[in-house]
């Protein structure tokens, strides 16, 4: 009796998880004449017209690179500026260490709309508005105290005599890291790696503030900012939001044990 | 045993710092000296106004207006989070076949970019051809009224954000130790016992840092209200960070959007402090 209980209510928690997504689905192929209609649920005959005229009518492929690059350069930087400090943190003397984590603990916790307007005048003052190097080093900063935080954790669980031989048998502190540490800590280092990739895919606020041509959006401001003529041309909107999601399911279901690590690493733990 | 750190750790640590320094911490300093300018840098205006900005700002209504919607809105989407959070999370914590893969699916709304989520619940909420109405057997306008459009909007970030409280929680239970639960249950404890003695005494600590971070994060919320409903109709969705965004790059008022920011920074400033030292006693 209690199995049968707990068969319902995953089959309730699935629905509502997948639901509004398979809608979306759903919706982006029907035709247009049956759009305008409820019922039917489902399409008579499913079309990929919504799809073409996403991918040939629209910059969208334009704006999916735009979102690679942004995304993969802010991870690699993050992950490149991060790690190295984790270590320094975790590993080695530093002075004012506390202060130094509590800076980047409460770095965290700064909202984006505070520090928007200074950067929005700091970017057009560079000339990087409306590039991605702007978003870049925006968001590779944004993500930094996340990464930080992971990695430092990953670091403590590592046992001080490994570095301490590696130092004895002749390795400066740099070698010992890069050739020691960074291979026992690569997992944590994929972790934080994997959460700046979807933070910095998903990024709407400053994405929206710096971006103003095709030439710099990103997936979600083009989204958000869909050009209708007449009316909001829904299946069109809904194929696009398909296509800009399909990547990071794919993560969540492939690195969902990595995924579900490094959301608590901070949490439980810290 | 362990032997002492000794190799100064600086260099490695240094380009973070200067990283977060020049795009973090200075961007702070400098909305503070914004907040204090009368600047409009369209009609190049820029002069020192003191705390006239903050004076108008006790004076605002909107800017009240804006205040209450982001108490509601974090108030009861955390709380409601928090509620099928913990449901799903004692779900989930059961034991059954292919649960790695139950687990993903539960995520899934977590990775939607918020923005694509908003579209979504836009076209689900529509009046005519939306399919909520349709399954409720209802012509509600969800983002048309008044009433409805803020608790859409917290329906949404609800729908949006209870795996992240999930997956917290998930990995607090696991940290209870079973044998406890057994030895309570041969005690003759029921569940509803358990579970309150038990479980959510021992839950707690987690549960304080769910709350932070949600409600740090339900406080600041910008894209979800934005893009779902522009702050209307008639501003009864308008959040604290949507009216800062449109005064800032709308009306191109640098001055008061940056006090309006600063106001956002401070409150979730406060909150922090409140739940730190909640968690501190909760510690002990």
């Amino acid at each position: 009796m209690k199995r049968f209980w707990t068969a319902i209510a995953l089959i309730a928690a699935i629905l509502w998880s997948l639901g509004p997504f398979l809608w979306q689905v759903v919706t982006s192929v029907k035709p247009d004449n049956e759009l305008a209609l409820l019922p039917p649920l489902l399409p008579s005959a499913p079309t990929l017209d919504h799809y073409r005229i996403v991918v040939n009518g629209t910059p969208f492929l334009r704006f999916m690179a735009n979102s690679m690059v942004v995304a993969f350069c802010s991870t690699l930087l993050s992950v490149a500026i991060g790690a190295p400090a984790a270590f320094g943190l975790a590993k080695l003397r530093v002075r004012w260490k506390g202060l130094i984590l509590l800076f980047i603990l409460s770095a965290s916790m700064f909202p984006p709309i505070a520090t928007v307007s200074p950067l929005y005048l700091i970017m057009t003052a560079l000339r990087l508005r409306d590039t991605l190097p702007a978003l870049i080093i925006t968001y590779t900063s944004l993500s930094l105290p996340l990464c930080v935080w992971i990695v430092t954790n990953f670091f403590r669980r590592v046992p001080d005599e490994i570095l301490f031989a590696a130092r004895v048998d002749g390795c400066s502190p740099l070698q010992a890291f890069w050739h020691i540490m960074l291979p026992v800590a690569a997992p944590g280092i994929f972790t934080a790696a994997l959460l700046v990739f979807i933070f910095s895919w998903n990024e709407f606020l400053f994405a929206l503030t710096f971006t103003a041509t095709p030439a710099s959006r990103t997936i979600p401001v083009a989204i958000a900012l869909f050009p209708g003529v007449h009316e909001v041309p829904w299946g069109e909107i809904a194929a696009a939001s398909i296509l800009a999601t399909l990547p990071l399911i794919l993560l969540v279901v492939v690195f969902q044990r990595r995924i579900v690590e490094g959301l608590t690493a901070g949490a439980v733990k810290g | 045993m362990n032997p002492p750190p000794t190799d100064r750790g600086t260099p490695f640590v240094a380009p973070a710092l200067v990283l977060l320094s020049l795009i973090t911490l200075y961007p702070v300093l400098s909305v503070l000296a914004l907040s204090l300018l009368h600047k409009l840098p369209l009609f190049g205006i820029s002069r020192f106004a003191g705390l006239e900005n903050y004076r108008f700002l006790l004076t605002d209504d909107r800017f009240w207006n804006a205040f209450r919607n982001t108490v509601y809105f974090a108030a009861v989407s955390v709380s409601l989070e928090l509620l099928l959070g913990l449901a799903l999370a004692l779900l989930l914590n059961r034991t059954f076949p292919f649960k790695g893969i139950a687990t993903a699916i539960v995520l899934v709304p977590w990775a939607i970019p918020t923005v694509v989520s908003a579209r979504m619940w836009e076209w689900m909420y529509n009046t005519d051809l939306g399919i909520l109405n349709h399954l409720l057997g209802v012509k509600i306008n969800w983002l048309g009224s008044p009433f409805w459009a803020l608790n859409a909007a917290v329906f949404m970030d609800v729908w949006k954000t209870t795996p992240f409280t999930v997956i917290l929680l998930l990995a607090g239970l696991r940290v209870i130790p079973r044998e406890l639960l057994q030895a309570a249950r041969i005690d003759g404890a029921g569940a509803w016992q358990l579970f309150s003695r038990i479980t959510l005494p021992m839950l707690m600590p987690v549960i304080l840092v769910v709350l932070i971070f949600r409600t740090l994060d339900a406080f600041r919320v910008f894209d979800a209200v934005y893009v779902l409903t522009g702050g209307g109709p008639a501003n009864t969705t308008e959040t604290l960070s949507v009216y800062a965004y449109k005064v800032l790059f709308q009306t191109l008022q640098f001055g008061y959007g940056s006090t309006l920011s600063v106001v956002v920074f401070l409150c979730v400033g406060a909150i922090s402090v409140l739940y730190i030292r909640l968690l501190g006693r909760a510690g002990q």
